[in-house]
């Protein structure tokens, strides 16, 4: 015996974005124990991060894909399907970019130099604070559905958009600064090391640049 | 006749048989969105179904009995009344056949247009072509275009003046408990309103209520379950920890109570409807078979469409519940608000015309009514594969079903004539 009305219902990608959001600010969260290991030079524990990392984008990668399978072209949906995916991607970038930076850290056994530190840090907090931004956005996600995507909800989202990108630009003061400090320390330094780190100053601002990218794709779901 | 007494018991037990099938599995189809949205239990929707499935059967399934008994054939030409018994019992047959083959197979197939297209199948061929009423038959085809396209225009409407009032205002919580006894009126009321107009007839024989007597008995019904509702609502407390997770966790809750309401009109509307396919073949054999000829004037005697009712029901105790139950478990996330727009707009639709005597798939009327949210943002993916299968499916079965007729009417007429 078939049952045809609730096999129209195709599955809600909603659910499974927000749980794929999640991991990836778990994995941009993690970052902050892993940058201050790196800064102790405690390389057990930064493995251990490290793995902990990978773990988490692993995981954010299977949902990636699940809600790709989920979402074949036969499905109507209030939003196109194009505008939800693009907005996957970015989601999915945060934890590429953390594994990345992971990556590339332990792969060096890099040495953040100690004058560098304070900035640093708070450079990383910054972007790991936006990521946080973004994920509260797509909290919002089941709500901006049920709302039909407009009325008070739908400002309300916007107003968390507004707030993202004023952490974003201050992301962006910071990268300019740490480069700034880098710069004066740099012929102090190993010219290699120099240069990666720069790499890095330059993948940990892509994080805040992801987060308002997933910004502006909850922007274009709203303003059809 | 010969054999009264067998086609009458023939004619029966394939109507119950029909009846048991259209309870067992159709059901489901109505009270679908009902438990999707987790408004209702499985207990209670069985509970909705049972009575609302054999009122709407009784109060209001006259009309479309009327049209499935001697709405599409004529009859006049007609020398042999024996024909017609065989023919309408061809079409039973036919109709439960392939249903059940569909069911087997799982294609979406509608009962409806199993039964029309077998009786168009035996009269074009036992009759002859000119004895099937094209005009009416026109109208019904016509019908199962318009009415999905009614209740997606109707619910699109619903559930955007849902989202103006409600859900896109920065308190709809009290928006929600203010509206929706609003909303449990118009339904109520809508589905009363019809009733009374066009299905009483059958059950109250020369009860003369005027225009505006009807009006404010239905007005009245309407009022009675909004203050219900308005109480139930009351209750409702706001569920703060929910509430954190999915803001709109008590507002859903406040249409969860409408909800109920849209839940019975589309038992009603399904039982008001879907009735007809399986008992009025039997009213036409009944009618013959007692009086030995074909009369065109008898009305339909109430104790057909109570056996009618009683199959479904039967129907939805053996087989339908398990298919409720699995129903439920596949639809994960409509919510309320949704769901009774696509109800109440489906159930006024299949209401208005089971009053008019036109037999309509509640299952179409129902997706359209579900495309309807869809268009107005409401849901969150629609598996529009899925619903052009289940509409292109009406194109198979009415040959399907015709075809079916045709054989097992020359058997019978082999058998008995």
């Amino acid at each position: 015996m078939a049952n045809y009305i609730s096999k129209i219902f195709g599955d809600s990608p909603v659910a499974p974005m927000q749980h794929h959001m999640e991991v990836c600010f778990k994995a941009a969260q993690a970052l902050l124990p892993f940058i201050e290991k790196t800064m102790e030079q405690e390389w057990e524990e930064v493995d251990k991060w490290r793995g902990q990392i990978v773990e988490l984008e692993q995981e954010a990668d299977e949902l990636k894909k699940q809600i790709r399978g989920q979402l074949p072209k036969s499905m109507f949906m209030p939003v196109p399907r194009e505008d939800l995916l693009n907005l996957l991607w970015a989601q999915d970038q945060i934890a590429n970019t953390v594994r990345d930076i992971s990556g590339l850290v332990v792969g060096r056994k890099m040495i953040i130099p100690e004058k560098l530190c304070a900035s640093f840090m708070e450079f990383v907090q910054r972007n790991c604070a936006a990521a946080k931004k973004a994920r509260k956005s797509v909290r919002e996600l089941d709500e901006l559905y049920n709302t039909g995507f407009r009325g008070a909800e739908a400002d309300f989202v916007e107003r968390l958009v507004g707030e993202l990108d004023v952490i974003e630009n201050e992301t962006d003061e910071m990268q300019a600064k740490v480069r700034e400090e880098l710069f004066k320390l740099e012929n102090d330094l190993p010219p290699v090391d120099v240069i990666f780190l720069y790499q890095i100053i330059e993948l940990i601002g892509k994080i805040g640049d992801m987060a308002e990218r997933i910004g502006r794709r909850l922007e274009l779901l709203l303003s059809h | 006749m010969d054999h009264a007494l067998i086609y009458i018991t023939l004619a029966a037990f394939f109507g119950l048989f029909m009846a048991w099938g259209i309870g067992a599995n159709d059901v489901a189809n109505a009270m679908a969105t009902s438990i999707g949205s987790r408004a209702i239990t499985v207990k209670q929707a069985v509970i909705i179904a049972a009575i609302f499935e054999f009122s709407g059967a009784v109060l209001a399934g006259g009309e479309v009995t009327k049209t499935i008994r001697k709405g599409i054939i004529d009859t006049d030409a007609l020398s042999n009344p024996e024909i017609l018994v065989m023919g309408m019992l061809a079409a039973l047959l036919a109709a439960g056949v392939w249903l059940l083959i569909a069911s087997w197979r799982g294609w979406p197939v509608s009962t409806t247009h199993s039964i029309v297209g077998a009786i168009i199948g035996f009269a074009m061929v036992g009759i002859g072509l000119n004895s099937v009423q094209w005009g009416k038959v026109g109208a019904i085809v016509a019908s199962w275009v318009a009415s999905p396209l009614i209740a997606g225009i109707l619910s699109f409407l619903l559930f955007n003046s849902v989202q103006w009032l409600i859900l896109s205002r920065p308190d709809p919580l009290v928006r929600a408990k203010r509206y929706v006894p609003f909303y449990i009126f118009l339904a109520v009321f809508m589905i009363a309103l019809v009733t009374m107009l066009k299905g009483l007839k059958h059950v109250a024989a020369g009860s003369d209520l005027s225009l505006i007597e009807t009006y404010l008995i239905a007005m009245g019904c309407g009022l009675i379950v909004a203050v219900i509702g308005k109480f139930f609502i009351q209750r409702i407390q706001p569920n703060r920890k929910a509430e954190k997770k999915f803001h709109y966790f008590t507002v859903e809750r406040v249409f969860a109570v409408l909800m109920v309401v849209t839940a019975c009109g589309m038992a009603f509307a399904h039982g008001s409807n879907d009735v007809a396919n399986a008992i009025g073949p039997v009213a036409a054999v009944i009618s013959i078979a007692q009086e030995g000829e074909v009369t065109q004037s008898a009305p339909v005697s109430i104790w057909i469409l109570l056996l009618g009712g009683m199959g479904i029901v039967v129907g939805l105790a053996t087989f339908g519940r398990h298919v409720i139950a699995t129903v439920g478990k596949k639809i994960t996330h409509l919510t309320p608000s949704r769901g009774f727009a696509a109800e109440l707009a489906a159930a006024t639709t299949i209401v208005i015309a089971s009053g008019t005597g036109i037999p309509v798939s509640t299952t179409h009327t129902l997706v359209g009514a579900v495309l309807g949210v869809g268009m107005a943002r409401g849901i969150s993916a629609i598996d529009l594969s899925v619903v052009g299968r289940i509409f292109m499916s009406w194109l198979i079965t009415i040959p399907a079903g015709a075809i079916l007729s045709i054989l097992f009417f020359y058997l019978l007429e082999f058998i008995f004539i």
